[in-house]
């Protein structure tokens, strides 16, 4: 992004006011900050039109893939690092299903594709695209399977085909918008280029020098294309950290922008495809083809996709409310904690681990630990009481206890006080809570 | 031709090489091995790989409360530490054994410190490898079996845990009186990381003998603050700050207690073969942003980590 001296250079020094901003320097540095749109200003050159938008382009292009609900976007990162502000567009993962595969086994792709669906503290994790490649050679035999595939699934569509012909056939019969083209390489580019451009669809490039690879996007672009996402070629997990960093580093922290588009790695075929997701989730993926994903596997993917790609200054809330562990009945005692993920998660599982019937409430304190929900005020007695009443957790134990986290005794008077219950201080630590349980 | 530059970036400081276990050159009876020495971030060759990233089977002497699907490779060689360890060496070819000595907790099976360092003792002579030892967790408790086994391993450079603020004098003290490497142990800060190695220099133990623990959340339970905290203490360290530059442990058993881990449920697959990956996961995770060494529990996990490292390092 240029600085506001940078753009101001650019701007007439009018200060003619058309733009809703009293000078051109203030104008400037709304432009700087993305508040405010460059074409408000009547006076501004062409060149430095052309300049301006370049140099503010995104480090790295966002591209959509499909429309409607299941439409997807990659791109647009401008971090190396989640800690320094946050990774914005997850990695996706796609189910590729070759053309020459049999009917049961296309069939159980697609089942599968659409099955692989959880939901988590409050989001839905899935399976994002679906690849169909070209292995018959056969234009018509790639059409027909695409054309099943875009009527069957909703979720957007890959067409994997070296030949151009092929890749037309199939984009006359796909009845979803946008799939994304994989792939343009040193033999077929200009012919996919082509194809790409006349239908608006994204292209993978692909080429397994980094070099090479920045000199066909150049290419490429020249015919035409924006909306590009890039092969990288790893044939192993070093080359994956390794070029997937190299392309990132250098659109975001460094001068050179020639690579700045999304990464696919296509990771059928080489056995490793589960390490391969896990590591592109964490080190810059956009899109991961796989051959398939078992479900015993898709799910701690998708929960590291889902740690990785939380904000970190936000952190993931679970949903208030009652939880039951271990089968509870009435005369299971009752414990409440924050719903802050990590102390309901520790929580949860020290109960768990007791092997003792219990009910765990969970209070809202906006995502905020014990300590410090505590301290700011969003956990008090009143809340507690509240949260009690309105869980109906005082009429399903009959204990007549409720177990507080130790941190907060001294909020036990107080809540004694309302709720009428007899009240326990916990343990100062998660882990002395299966003591507490098993002496009860 | 376009020319991509490596952005290669000039760190100013290097991760420390601590080494642990003595050869029979050396006094001991081990075959010595050395973690860190990563002149750059994870994996990246062009930037100085280091030391090779080792696996460390985890031995329990009291596996009262462990999840069989963990370790039902090792069906009843559990009840044994040292078949166990054994087992780990010979069958699964850990780097390292990790003994932890929970059978030496006062509200459980409360064995004496002199069993407790008679079960180290035991498994050097049935395992060639390094091993880490640990005690129940009961500070009072640890004091006295740290000294007991310290003394007991006198030459074997063995890998005492843990040090941490409130409890480090006398586990540092038991690590130096017989030259043995220490875990320093901080949770979930960078900053309480910084001050735990600091505490221990200013106690006088040198920091070629620390291993620092900023405590690993499993997949799902806050791995995303610990991957996080791993990458900023390894930028600083890189970036020379000293007191950070020491070699980093992630435990990860801690995955199989996730719930989701391994709940039977017949939408999301075969729970063992769940639960090995979400171990895998945290570990490849704990990799990424800069773990030299993983405590692992399950030998599948192990197995898959073992791939993730070769494959990382494209076999250097």
């Amino acid at each position: 992004m240029p600085t506001a001296i940078e753009i101001f250079k650019f701007l007439p020094k009018k200060n003619c006011g058309k733009c809703n901003f009293p000078t051109c320097l203030a104008f400037a540095m709304q432009l700087a900050n993305s508040k405010a749109k460059l074409s408000d200003c009547p006076y501004v050159t062409e060149e430095g039109k052309a300049k301006l938008e370049a140099s503010s382009a995104p480090p790295i292009r966002l591209v959509s893939i499909g429309a409607g609900e299941s439409k997807i976007e990659i791109g647009d990162e401008t971090e190396l690092y989640r800690h320094d502000k946050k990774f914005f567009h997850q990695t996706r993962y796609a189910i590729v299903i070759s053309d020459q595969a049999s009917e049961k086994e296309a069939t159980a792709k697609l089942k599968r594709a659409s099955d692989l669906r959880f939901d988590r503290v409050g989001q839905t994790l899935a399976m994002d695209l679906v690849g169909v490649r070209n292995d018959s050679g056969d234009p018509a035999r790639f059409a027909s399977l695409v054309s099943r595939v875009s009527k069957e699934s909703a979720l957007p569509l890959i067409l994997m085909s070296d030949d151009p012909t092929a890749i037309k056939a199939a984009a006359s019969a796909v009845t979803l918008s946008r799939p994304l083209i994989y792939a343009a390489s040193g033999g077929n580019y200009q012919a996919m280029a082509a194809v790409a451009k006349e239908l608006k669809f994204p292209l993978a490039v692909r080429h397994d020098d980094l070099n090479g690879l920045a000199d066909l996007v150049e290419k490429v672009r020249a015919a035409g294309v924006e909306d590009l996402v890039l092969d990288l070629g790893p044939k192993d997990l070093r080359q994956l950290v390794e070029r997937n960093t190299i392309v990132r580093k250098n659109a975001v922290k460094k001068s050179f922008r020639g690579l700045g588009y999304p990464i696919v790695t296509n990771a059928c075929g080489n056995g490793q495809g589960v390490l391969m997701a896990l590591v592109s989730t964490m080190k810059y993926g956009g899109i991961v083809l796989l051959d398939d994903l078992n479900p015993a596997h898709a799910i701690p993917l998708f929960v590291l996709r889902q740690n990785i790609y939380t904000d970190p200054q936000v952190p993931i809330q679970v949903k208030a409310g009652l939880y039951p562990i271990n089968n509870p009945g009435e005369d299971s005692p009752v414990l409440f904690t924050t719903n802050f993920s990590l102390t309901y998660f520790t929580v949860a599982a020290d109960i768990e681990k007791s092997r003792v019937p219990a009910w765990l409430l969970v209070v809202d304190t906006e995502g905020l630990s014990v300590m410090t929900a505590f301290s700011a005020g969003k956990l008090t007695a009143e809340g507690v009481d509240e949260a009690l009443r309105s869980s109906g957790v005082l009429e399903k134990s009959k204990k007549n206890m409720v177990i507080i986290p130790g941190m907060l005794s001294r909020m036990s008077g107080k809540l004694q006080e309302m709720t009428g219950t007899k009240i326990v201080v916990g343990p100062r630590e998660s882990s002395g809570i299966a003591k507490l349980l098993k002496s009860l | 031709m376009v020319e991509v530059p490596v952005p290669r970036e000039k760190w100013s400081g290097k991760i420390g090489a601590v080494k642990l276990g003595t050869s029979s050159a050396e006094g001991g009876s081990r075959q010595a091995v050395e973690v860190g020495g990563a002149a750059g971030m994870p994996f990246l060759s062009y930037e100085g790989l280091g030391k090779r990233q080792l696996l460390v089977g985890e031995v329990i002497d009291d596996p009262s409360l462990l999840t069989d699907l963990a370790v039902r490779a090792f069906g009843d060689s559990v009840r044994d530490p040292v078949t166990w360890a054994k087992r780990w060496v010979d069958e699964f070819h850990a780097d390292l054994v990790c003994l932890k000595l929970r059978s030496t907790n006062p509200e459980s099976l409360n064995a004496s410190s002199e069993d407790a360092a008679r079960t180290v003792v035991e498994v050097l002579k049935a395992v060639s490898v390094p091993i880490i030892v640990y005690g129940c967790g009961q500070e009072e408790k640890d004091s006295k079996t740290m000294e007991a086994v310290s003394n007991a391993c006198a030459r074997e450079r063995l890998l005492l845990g843990q040090a941490e603020e409130a409890a480090y004098k006398t586990i540092s003290a038991a690590a130096m009186a017989n030259r043995h490497a220490l875990i320093a142990f901080s949770n979930l800060d960078i900053n309480l990381a910084k001050q735990m190695n600091i505490l221990l220099a200013d106690f006088g133990v040198k920091l070629d003998n620390v291993i620092m623990d900023p405590l690993m959340a499993g997949l799902g339970m806050g791995l995303e603050y610990s991957y996080s905290v791993n990458e900023r203490i390894r930028i600083a360290a890189l970036m020379g700050d000293r007191m950070l530059q020491a070699p980093m442990l992630c435990d990860i058993t801690t995955s199989w207690e996730a719930r989701e881990a391994t709940e039977e449920n017949d939408q999301w697959g075969d729970a063992e073969e769940r639960g090995t990956w979400w171990e895998a996961t945290t570990g490849l995770a704990a990799l990424m942003s800069g773990a030299d060494l993983l405590i692992v529990r399950s030998p599948r996990s192990m197995a898959v980590l073992r791939e993730a490292i070769d494959g990382l390092r494209g076999g250097q």
